[in-house]
C-alpha cells in the first residue's frame, strides 16, 4: 500500500505538462532555445487561432517554430525573427497587437471610456450640488417666519 | 441640454451594437493577406512528376491567372476540385502549388481526380506556402499580368464566390492588361 501511494505520489508530482515542441525541433544551444520558446509564446498559431505556436500541435505551427529557430540560428534578433513572420502573415500573428492606425480604438478606447464616463459623472454631481445649495429667505418670508415662531401657544 | 446629454449613452450603446454586429459576423479564420497589390514572392518549385516542368514565380506573368494551393491530404480540396476542372474546361488558366505534400502523392491525387492545372509545383517543405502567407488549403490567389497578387480566396471556390467575386475581378484584370 505504501509503495502504491509512493508511486502515485511520484506520478502526480513528476508528470510534466505535454509540450507541443518536439525534442527534434529544439536547438542545442539552451540560450537560443529559451529565446525561441519565449518568442513562440507571443506568436499566434494561424490555424488554431487562440493558441500560441508554442502550444499548438498543428503542422503549420510546427513549421513556424522550425522557421523561427532557423532565423535565430542565422543571427536574427527577437524583433527581426518576429518581423519575418509578420511580413508573411501580417500583424495578426502577434498575440500582443502593435499600436498602429487600425488598433487605435483598441488601445485608446478604454482611456476614452474612462474620460467620457468621468466627465459625465462630474457633470451629474455638479448639477446635483447646485440644487442642494440653500437659498436665502426673502424679507417677506423672514417676517412671516418670525410671526409664526412668536405666536403664543 | 440635459435631455441631449442623456442621449449620449444611448448613442454609444447603439454604436457598440453596430460594431459587435459586424465584428462578430466576420470569420476569424480568414486572415487578410499582406500580399495584396504586392509582387508574388519568388519561388522555384519542382514538378509533381519527376522530369515534368514545375512552377516558378516568374511563370505567373503576362496574363491574369489563378494560383491554387492544394494538397493530396486536403479534404476541402476534393470538394473544390470539380469546380476547378470546370473552370479549366472554360479556358481559365489555373496554376497549382501542391503544398506540404510528397510529389508522388500529389501526382497520384491529380491522376485520380483530374488535373485542371496549367502548371503544378510541388512544395514539399511548405516553405513557399508560408512565404505566401497560406494558412490552410485550399487557398486561391489571383495574380495580375504584372505578377502582382490582387486577391486571396480562403477556402474552396464555389459557384457563388466565382460568379460574384473572382470572375468580376479576373475580367477587370483582363481588361487592364
Amino acid at each position: 500500500m505504501r509503495r502504491f501511494s509512493l508511486a502515485l505520489f511520484a506520478l502526480l508530482t513528476l508528470a510534466g505538462p505535454a509540450f507541443a515542441v518536439l525534442p527534434s525541433e529544439q536547438l542545442s544551444d539552451p540560450k537560443l532555445e529559451a529565446r525561441a520558446r519565449h518568442i513562440s509564446q507571443e506568436l499566434r498559431c494561424v490555424v488554431c487561432q487562440n493558441q500560441t505556436i508554442d502550444d499548438s500541435d498543428a503542422p503549420l505551427a510546427h513549421d513556424l517554430r522550425v522557421i523561427l529557430r532557423e532565423r535565430l540560428l542565422a543571427g536574427d534578433s527577437d524583433e527581426q525573427a518576429k518581423a519575418y513572420l509578420v511580413k508573411r502573415y501580417g500583424t495578426y500573428v502577434l498575440l500582443k497587437p502593435p499600436f498602429q492606425a487600425n488598433t487605435l480604438l483598441l488601445w485608446l478606447g478604454p482611456f476614452f471610456a474612462l474620460v467620457a464616463g468621468g466627465a459625465m459623472a462630474a457633470l451629474y454631481l455638479s448639477n446635483h450640488s447646485r440644487v442642494a445649495v440653500p437659498t436665502q429667505l426673502s424679507a417677506d418670508e423672514r417676517t412671516r417666519l418670525n410671526d409664526l415662531l412668536e405666536t403664543p401657544e | 441640454m440635459n435631455r441631449a446629454l442623456a442621449l449620449i449613452p444611448v448613442g454609444l450603446f447603439v454604436a457598440l451594437l453596430v460594431t459587435f454586429y459586424f465584428a462578430l459576423g466576420r470569420d476569424p479564420t480568414h486572415i487578410p493577406s499582406v500580399l495584396i497589390d504586392k509582387p508574388l514572392p519568388g519561388f522555384d518549385l519542382p514538378g509533381v512528376v519527376a522530369g515534368t516542368p514545375g512552377l516558378r514565380s516568374g511563370d505567373l506573368k503576362g496574363q491574369p491567372v489563378l494560383l491554387n494551393v492544394f494538397g493530396s491530404w486536403c479534404i476541402s480540396c476534393v470538394e473544390e476540385h470539380p469546380m476547378l476542372m470546370e473552370l479549366a474546361r472554360e479556358g481559365v488558366v489555373i496554376d497549382g502549388i501542391d503544398w506540404r505534400d510528397q510529389a508522388i502523392d500529389g501526382a497520384k491525387w491529380l491522376d485520380q481526380n483530374g488535373n485542371p492545372y496549367a502548371r503544378v509545383g510541388n512544395d514539399k517543405s511548405g516553405r513557399t506556402g508560408i512565404d505566401l502567407g497560406v494558412t490552410g488549403a485550399p487557398e486561391t490567389f489571383i495574380i495580375d499580368a504584372r505578377g502582382r497578387v490582387r486577391y486571396k480566396q480562403i477556402g474552396p471556390i464555389d459557384s457563388d464566390t466565382w460568379n460574384n467575386t473572382l470572375l468580376p475581378l479576373l475580367k477587370k484584370l483582363r481588361s487592364e492588361s
